[in-house]
């Protein structure tokens, strides 16, 4: 496969790789530090005849791409901090009634309106539980302008695969910067599953996936965030059918988690392991390369929910994880439930991605 | 080698652009790695405006701008608040139309603002002979990959404009 030479920056290529996985519907609200992906679509998806829409809040953002997708589109939408927050309830119903869709969030610093040109971490546990009721979704997290661009592309794929949302959680660092990328020809493209003729729309196959029962393809399908039966019709107190329908929501996911998961793991005999995911990734990249110590060891993780877990334990040898992130130590905790020696959280609030040097201070520090 | 480029000015200056097309200069027609930030605060609308590039051979792992080595200052208030650390081994490029301090570095003074004004009749191409004084300076990229990358950022129907300013900054910067 050939490829061209670009310039790029992130939320463009964002865009781009939108644009050339099929994305045909975009609703959004712009909001920095994400606006440059809505503007990048409201100038090229319309040429492509696709649909843009400026919604007038985030709340009837994610409602629009609920709405589209089961016209069948593949829709998307961007955001940042105040805005996932409103978007929290309609994710639940798309998770409710299993609408493939696409939410990018730009991480800036919160909470609240908090820093809205500064990079930030935040919000990777609002991802995966911020909606009520238990759930499941994808979250991808790119660390270069190249990522944007191929896992917004995969994040259309999975999305459709598992008739989930979503997320690509970038930060103000990657969606800002620009740098060289390798634009691909095309893109792999993984279709929903359709619905067969005879078949109940909410009736999942043995990969607890149901097929899609797209609105216009002749079938007669109800779409409610009420708990609903497989025919599509509220049913919500009957205890087992809502308990069997989010198991099955939960695990549709949770089940797949390798199928999906995306990973490298560098130096796996190493006593110090490096744990680390977006931005955060390129700050231990040079810590990497600037010690070339084969006893520093480096999980870089993109699928970070459903969080593959086992990823760690190919670190036989080691004394500790040290895990920079953006924020308190959100993922930090995920990982500590998962092994039995110390995780060293190494939080930076502010702006500003780690430093070489404040990375190398947290891994002598740990002796 | 890595470099590491500032440039800082006031906002509407192109300081921004100025940046982008040396990142690009280096990506697309130097086949070389390059990295673009910059700061987004508000403080940027009118007041001091900066963005900085990394250049590298190499593909760049940290992407941030550390300990610049080059410094392009369009104004007064851009040295002081992004030039004025500047290390004695950096070198540094001041608009001297524009910028009264000098720092502890090699400095050289391009009045870019003034024979903007008086040789090509348009002060806005500023940036444009700041950026081809910085190459005849620095050789930071080819004077050829830079002639390319202006003529992709730059709008249609100001390009000869454009690279009358690059023209100027070339000559500008290879004086003594």
């Amino acid at each position: 496969m050939t490829s061209r030479l670009e310039f790029w920056q992130g939320n463009t290529a964002c865009a781009e790789g939108a644009l050339a996985a099929g994305c045909n519907f975009f609703g959004g609200y712009p909001i920095t530090p994400s606006t440059e992906v809505a503007e990048h679509m409201a100038a090229k998806l319309p040429k492509k005849g696709g649909v843009f829409i400026q919604m007038e809040d985030e709340i009837a953002s994610m409602a629009s791409i609920i709405g589209a997708s089961w016209t069948g589109a593949r829709a998307m939408t961007a955001t940042s901090g105040p805005g996932f927050s409103l978007m929290m309830e309609n994710i639940g119903f798309a998770a409710m009634t299993e609408t493939p869709c696409v939410v990018v969030n730009v991480q800036r610093g919160g909470p609240s309106t908090g820093q809205p040109t500064m990079s930030a971490q935040g919000d990777m546990m609002q991802v995966r539980f911020g909606s009520h009721g238990d759930y499941a979704i994808i979250a991808l997290c790119p660390a270069s302008v190249q990522e944007m661009y191929e896992l917004t592309a995969k994040a259309f794929n999975l999305a459709d695969k598992y008739r989930v949302p979503v997320f690509l959680m970038a930060d103000e660092t990657v969606g800002h910067m620009r740098e060289k990328i390798l634009v691909p020809d095309k893109v792999e493209r993984v279709d929903r599953k359709p619905l067969a003729a005879d078949a109940l729309p909410f009736k999942a196959d043995a990969d607890l996936i149901p097929g899609f029962g797209q609105f216009g393809t002749g079938h007669h399908v109800h779409v409610t965030g009420l708990t609903h039966d497989e025919r599509g019709y509220p049913a919500t107190t009957n205890p087992k059918l809502h308990a069997d329908l989010v198991k099955r929501l939960v695990d549709k996911i949770e089940n797949a988690r390798y199928d999906m998961a995306d990973y490298d793991i560098i130096n796996p005999d190493a006593h110090k392991v490096f744990v680390a995911y977006g931005g955060p990734v390129r700050t231990v990249q040079q810590v990497m390369h600037d010690r070339k110590d084969k006893d520093i060891g480096f999980l870089r993780i993109r699928t970070v929910w459903p969080f593959p877990e086992k990823a760690l334990a190919a670190f036989k040898n080691a004394q500790a994880f040290f895990v920079p992130e953006l924020n308190l130590g959100q993922m930090a905790r995920e990982i500590e439930r998962h092994v039995k020696v110390p995780v060293v959280s190494i939080p930076k609030l502010g702006g500003e991605l780690h430093t070489p040097a404040e990375l190398i201070a947290a891994l002598e520090a740990k002796r | 080698m890595r470099n590491e480029i500032r440039f800082s000015g006031f906002g509407g200056q192109g300081i921004i652009l100025s940046a982008v097309i040396l990142g690009r200069a280096a990506v697309m027609y130097d086949n070389k790695f390059a990295v673009q930030t910059q700061v987004y605060g508000p403080e940027a609308r009118g007041g001091a405006s900066m963005s900085q590039v990394v250049i590298d051979d190499a593909e760049i792992l940290y992407p941030k701008v550390a300990n610049p080595d080059i410094y392009v200052i369009m104004s007064q208030e851009g040295f002081e608040k992004y030039g004025v650390g500047a290390p004695e081994s950096a070198v540094m490029l001041v608009d001297s139309s524009l910028v009264h301090s000098r720092p502890k570095c090699r400095c050289i003074g391009i009045p870019a603002t003034q024979e903007a004004k008086q040789t090509l009749k348009k002060d806005i191409v500023a940036n444009i002979v700041m950026l081809g004084a910085l190459v005849a300076a620095t050789h930071i990229v080819s004077e050829e990959s830079l002639k390319k990358a202006i003529l992709d950022s730059v709008p249609k129907g100001t390009e000869d404009l454009n690279l009358k300013a690059m023209q100027l900054g070339l000559q500008l910067g290879k004086q003594p």
